[in-house]
């Protein structure tokens, strides 16, 4: 479970994240919707400790990320935007250092890796060096990565970004999978499709704050309209106006 | 621990896979410099080696007009080649043969017979080192020549021929072996130096504005592992790399060294497995001064390029005291044993030259560079922990 309370971020005068509130129940796969720039990104990196964030806290699974952000980090599997793997690793070596790093030993993270290989059907390219992956095979790759340690928690930063058909395909596959398993999801987009198909629970950003957390049914019933791009632009749309006037 | 060690592992060994900084790093730095380097010495060697024991071949026009000199230069070794030349063709002819030729003008039997300078013309191109040592030497027989001249002239006029020598110089050459094979040698530490710090910089840089630019830093950073040991464990790989070529260099300019024979050169060099062995531990504090510096500016860089660029002007920091060293001729004394890299510089030349060090200013040496490597190490890790890491 994710919780976050008020969280701040600011670079320098601009304020990116201006106090944002959420929550992703277990069981759910809940989904950070926006327009570019909305402050999604900087949600997700606060919430995965990579940017410490200027106000507010959250907890991973009931555990403080300002107190203790590396336990909170072994609660959380984690793919960011456009994870960058090592090129002169075979995807098995990438997966297995990552393991490594969380700690699991050596014939854990080994059975690990090979039941993650099989479960995302990389067995063609596991023994290859990264250097020349698809942009399929790297997200296949950095996802597997992300779960070797078995996270309660999975973080996904624009995850489909660059995959084509066959790759959203398995990766929402993976992601219904891990939610019937209990697992808590989190992932952001700014792909109507995606995210109608696949969340429980949508959490609309804009302008660094969070616009409304419900489920799909009830943001359309909110905003009056029976499609969920149209819902999602007039609820934009009506911040933006309340922003400029 | 158990995490910096793991760090280090995959970084030390995904440095060994990718075969294009294995060249750069491991082949061409330790192997190729002492391979010039050898060459280099082995042709000052057989271009500059004792050239007194080679006859010259003296070029001479109008041979005729000074036969008594001709015959004197003939007596010490001096193979003569009359050839006709006047005194365009004469210097036209050096032009192409670098010389040295000897041009015996008119009057110089008639002005030798009346006492006065007897002018000789020697032309020469002096920038060919081998000429130059061939010019001295036939200047000096020249001299020895007019000297005996001007001796028998004194006698002949019933003077002591010792007014001729108010002065008598003996110049005493204390240089051993070693120590003038030092001074061909000064550039080996400079060599070995920049070799080992040279070869941490691929993977210093790749560990830290490559792993950004690659777009895998951010989910390192997502691991339950604290920053500073992630940086830690990179910089050890560094060092690691770079203690590998440092006793590869040092095997290698051993193994050079040995085999081009420095002692025609009239220097020995004292550079057997346990000199190598005592230059591979005192340039060992070193490292962790140069891995720590080039991954502290690597990181603060925007890219690889970027990264390459400074880090690169940062490896001529610690080369800047060993050329001051050389200019101002600098001796190892305490203070200057506290300065990092300079320090190396004095314990590889003690080495080289067999005139140990005190063993305070090894211990200084050691200490103090140890102690900076360490600092740089951690503020390294600290810096690590900015958000702006992520660029």
């Amino acid at each position: 479970m994710i919780e976050a309370q008020g969280l701040i971020k600011r670079f320098g005068t601009v304020t990116a994240v201006g106090g944002v509130t959420l929550r992703a129940a277990d069981g759910r796969i809940t989904g950070l919707l926006g327009p570019n720039g909305a402050g999604k990104s900087t949600t997700l990196r606060m919430l995965y400790t990579v940017l410490a964030p200027d106000g507010g806290e959250a907890w991973i699974d009931g555990i403080s990320i300002l107190g203790e952000p590396l336990e909170a980090r072994r609660h959380m599997g984690v793919l960011p935007h456009g994870a960058g793997l090592y090129p002169n690793l075979t995807a098995r070596e990438n997966i297995e250092y990552f393991g490594a790093l969380q700690g699991l030993a050596r014939r854990v993270r080994r059975a690990r890796t090979a039941e993650l290989i099989r479960r995302l059907e990389m067995d063609a390219f596991a023994d290859r060096a990264a250097k020349g992956f698809s942009q399929g095979q790297r997200v296949k790759t950095a996802l597997a990565r992300a779960l070797v340690h078995e996270p309660r928690n999975v973080l996904l930063d624009e995850p489909t970004n660059g995959l084509d058909v066959m790759a959203v395909r398995t990766l929402r596959r993976i992601l219904v999978e891990l939610r019937s398993e209990g697992h808590c999801i989190l992932f952001s987009s700014h792909v109507m499709q995606e995210v109608a198909a696949l969340c429980d629970e949508l959490i609309v950003i804009a302008g660094g704050t969070v616009l409304v957390q419900a489920t799909p049914e009830e943001l359309k019933v909110r905003a009056d309209t029976p499609s969920l791009e149209e819902a999602f632009v007039r609820l934009v749309g009506l911040e933006r106006e309340g922003t400029s006037t | 621990m158990t995490a910096v060690w793991r760090v280090f592992r995959k970084e030390f060994g995904e440095t060994l896979r990718d075969r294009r900084s294995l060249i750069a790093t491991l082949v061409l730095g330790p192997l190729l410099m002492p391979a010039l380097i050898g060459v280099v010495l082995s042709l000052a060697i057989r271009h500059g080696g004792a050239p007194s024991d080679r006859p010259i071949t003296l070029e001479v026009a109008h041979a005729r007009r000074a036969p008594r000199l001709v015959a004197f230069l003939g007596q010490y070794g001096v193979r003569i080649e009359p050839v006709r030349a006047d005194r365009d063709q004469a210097r036209r002819r050096v032009e192409r043969s670098h010389g040295p030729l000897l041009y015996v003008p008119r009057d110089f039997g008639a002005r030798l017979a009346a006492g006065r300078p007897a002018p000789l013309r020697l032309y020469a191109d002096e920038s060919n080192r081998a000429v130059q040592a061939h010019v001295q030497r036939l200047s000096a027989l020249i001299a020895m020549y007019g000297g005996a001249i001007a001796r028998l002239r004194l006698v002949a006029r019933g003077l002591d021929p010792q007014l001729l020598a108010p002065i008598a110089l003996h110049p005493i050459d204390i240089s051993t072996p070693q120590s003038r094979a030092a001074l061909v040698l000064g550039m080996l530490s400079y060599a070995i130096l920049f070799t080992m710090l040279m070869s941490g910089l691929y993977i210093a840089i790749d560990t830290t504005a490559g792993e950004r630019e690659r777009g895998s830093l951010e989910p390192l950073l997502t691991m339950p592992v604290k920053r500073e040991q992630l940086v830690y464990g990179k910089m050890l790989a560094a060092c690691a790399v770079m203690g590998v070529s440092l006793i590869l260099t040092v095997g290698a300019f051993s193994f050079a060294l040995r085999h081009i024979g420095l002692d025609r050169l009239g220097m020995s060099v004292n550079f057997g497995p346990a000199v190598a062995a005592g230059i591979v531990l005192g340039c060992l504090p070193l490292i962790p001064v140069g891995a720590a510096l080039m991954t502290l500016v690597a990181s603060y860089t925007r890219s690889y390029r970027e990264a390459q660029t400074y880090v690169g002007l940062v490896l001529l920091v610690p080369t800047l005291p060993l050329i001051f060293a050389n200019i101002l001729g600098l001796r190892p004394r305490p203070a200057l044993m506290a300065v990092p890299s300079l320090s190396q510089h004095f314990i590889i030349m003690s080495l080289l030259r067999a005139q140990p060090l005190p063993r305070l200013d090894t211990a200084i040496s050691v200490t103090v560079t140890l102690a900076l490597g360490v600092a740089l190490m951690i503020l390294a890790g600290r810096l690590y922990r900015r958000e702006k890491l992520l660029g």
